[in-house]
């Protein structure tokens, strides 16, 4: 069983919820952008919440079902369609064999995660399927999908055809199936066009002046063009330092807000280098990497601060949420 | 000295690691307090440590905050400033615990280090001089990063500084021995970069097929040796 990529869209790749333990190696952990909807999305389709699926980046990309296969989609809304027929998002769906998946315009937020139950059957590096691009390794041949690129797939797994048959009754082998029943909305966050990411104060917020640490607070900043998996490029007020210092290289994360000397601020992504030297103004709280992640070039985002409780608060709830999907998925599967 | 923790501070990166900050010089005294640290966490993870990464003064131990705060029910940024507190009792840092020597072979010149006239000339040196004095020196590695397996490495003599290159190079080689200011390093995966090129290795330092990806550690000694296009090709054969 495969996946067969009939066209590859904008930038679709292999992604897991990342490489990790590697980085003190300069080896970065790359992994889904938004992994809050990776994990969501593997859950409903019964498969690990690691798991590897695909990435798809605003335009998508064309693919065939030579079998039968169940599959989710979690993240930005992209227009999905089966067979010329608009699918619903954020519930496991089986897909008869020989369907054709594709997108239209991107309607709101700016990745879709496709999960499949059983994942691929390709080849983990260290540990991990996620693409990491410079380095040309992990996910299919180290590179983005392509047209005419096969994936191998183990095929479904019994709690996923479980799920889908605990939810359709009435259950029709010819026509694609989407589950009536989905995930409570408050499990994802509500992808905006102007979000309010939250952040702490990074480690050398006090080296800015402080008209440039009120201004980050105050005004909209723009993604950029130039912005990509490693990195959200931010247009608009120049954020200055005190006085020049120098900041000696140490690691650097996921949400890092640095500035760099010329003064646009740049917010590190999935696929950040495990180092840096620029001065960090902010740090973004993980409860709003999967809003971050949403966010297409072009759109504006405000910042808010948060206190280092208040992040902790947010993190557990957005887990004890995941922890509720679980349980529920377990319980109707028992019923 | 080495055993004094009194300019050691701790504070937050975000709400999932928690940053160990030992001073603001680059010494080689501070480098073995974060390899010390570093070993022991090697042995003594907490629960939910994801990993840890050495900067030139710091280290920075990332954290699954869900799972060290005990599904929500602990502060986990205090759980693992706990956990380091203790560990600051229990280490005592030696001179140099567990560094290796890597001597790495370097055919110098050439095709494979088209710069080294320049850094020769700009130094008002000969070729033979800058070979012989990039070669002196043992370097201490402070950190890994930029790239898989690229030490930062400190110790290179101001007599063969030299400035980046004005237009970066669209493609460095892999295994490219280069310096940038009064820095010198190797580039592990072929990428763009702007330092002067002065010879090429041909030791493999990343190879994700391989265990471990990167042989190189923070703490570690890099020596570099000279040797002949015969011998480069002989050793390129056996690398893995």
């Amino acid at each position: 069983m495969s996946l067969q990529i009939i066209s590859a869209g904008l930038l679709t790749t292999i992604q897991d919820t990342g490489r990790n333990g590697h980085q003190k190696e300069g080896i970065i952990v790359s992994g889904a952008m938004d992994a809050l909807a990776l994990r969501i999305g593997n859950l409903l389709v019964g498969n690990p919440e690691n798991a590897a699926a695909l990435e798809i980046t605003l335009l998508g990309p064309q693919i065939y079902f030579a079998a039968e296969h169940i599959i989710c989609l979690t993240g930005a809304d992209l227009s999905p369609e089966i067979n010329n027929n608009r699918v619903k998002m954020w519930r496991p769906i089986r897909i008869p064999k020989g369907s054709l998946l594709q997108f239209g315009k991107p309607a709101l937020g700016c990745r879709t995660y496709l999960s499949i139950s059983g994942s691929f059957a390709i080849n983990p590096v260290l540990g991990s399927y996620a693409t990491y691009l410079r380095a040309g390794l992990g996910g299919l041949n180290g590179i983005p999908l392509q047209a005419g690129d096969i994936i191998p797939c183990p095929g479904t797994n019994a709690t996923a055809n479980n799920l889908v048959r605990a939810f359709n009754p009435e259950d029709n082998p010819n026509s694609f199936i989407s589950a009536s029943w989905t995930i409570t909305s408050q499990l994802y966050p509500k992808y905006e066009l102007k979000p309010i990411i939250r952040v702490m104060k990074g480690p050398e917020y006090n080296w800015f002046k402080e008209s440039s640490q009120a201004n980050f607070w105050h005004y909209a900043y723009r993604v950029s063009p130039q912005s990509d998996r490693m990195g959200y490029r931010l247009d608009g007020t120049l954020l200055f330092l005190k006085e020049k210092s120098e900041l000696l290289s140490g690691a650097v994360t996921f949400g890092t807000v640095q500035v760099p000397t010329q003064g646009n601020p740049i917010i590190l992504m999935a696929d950040h280098q495990t180092t840096g030297g620029y001065p960090g103004i902010a740090q973004v709280i993980t409860a709003d990497f999967s809003t971050l992640a949403q966010v297409a070039p072009g759109q504006n985002i405000f910042f808010k601060e948060a206190s280092l409780s208040e992040a902790q608060e947010l993190l557990f709830r957005q887990e004890q949420r995941i922890a509720q999907l679980k349980s529920a998925i377990n319980f109707k599967l028992k019923n | 000295m080495l055993n004094d923790w009194s300019n050691l501070t701790f504070y937050p990166l975000g709400d999932s690691a928690i940053v160990l900050h030992f001073g603001d010089e680059i010494a080689p005294t501070i480098q073995q307090q974060i390899s010390a640290c570093a070993a022991y966490l090697d042995q003594n993870e907490f629960a939910g440590m994801r990993e840890y990464v050495p900067g030139y003064t710091t280290l920075t131990v990332f954290y699954n905050a869900w799972l060290t705060s005990k599904s929500g029910t602990h502060d986990p940024y205090d759980q693992a400033l706990q956990h380091l507190q203790t560990m600051l009792l229990r280490i005592k840092v030696d001179t140099a615990p567990n560094s290796k020597l890597w001597k790495v072979p370097v055919l110098y010149g050439e095709e494979f280090g088209p710069d080294l006239n320049f850094v020769a000339s700009h130094n008002y040196l000969s070729p033979e001089e800058v070979i012989s004095i990039h070669t002196a020196a043992d370097y201490l590695i402070y950190m890994i990063g930029f790239a898989p397996g690229f030490p930062y490495l400190g110790g290179m003599s101001e007599k063969i500084a030299v400035p980046r290159k004005t237009t970066p190079r669209s493609a460095v080689p892999a295994g490219s021995v280069g310096i940038a200011g009064n820095q010198t390093g190797i580039y592990p995966i072929p990428t763009p970069g702007g330092w002067q090129i002065i010879g090429r290795t041909p030791l493999s330092l990343f190879n994700p097929h391989r265990d471990p990806p990167v042989f190189m550690r923070a703490g570690d000694v890099v020596r570099f040796v000279p040797i002949s296009p015969a011998e480069f090709a002989d050793q390129q054969a056996l690398a893995i």
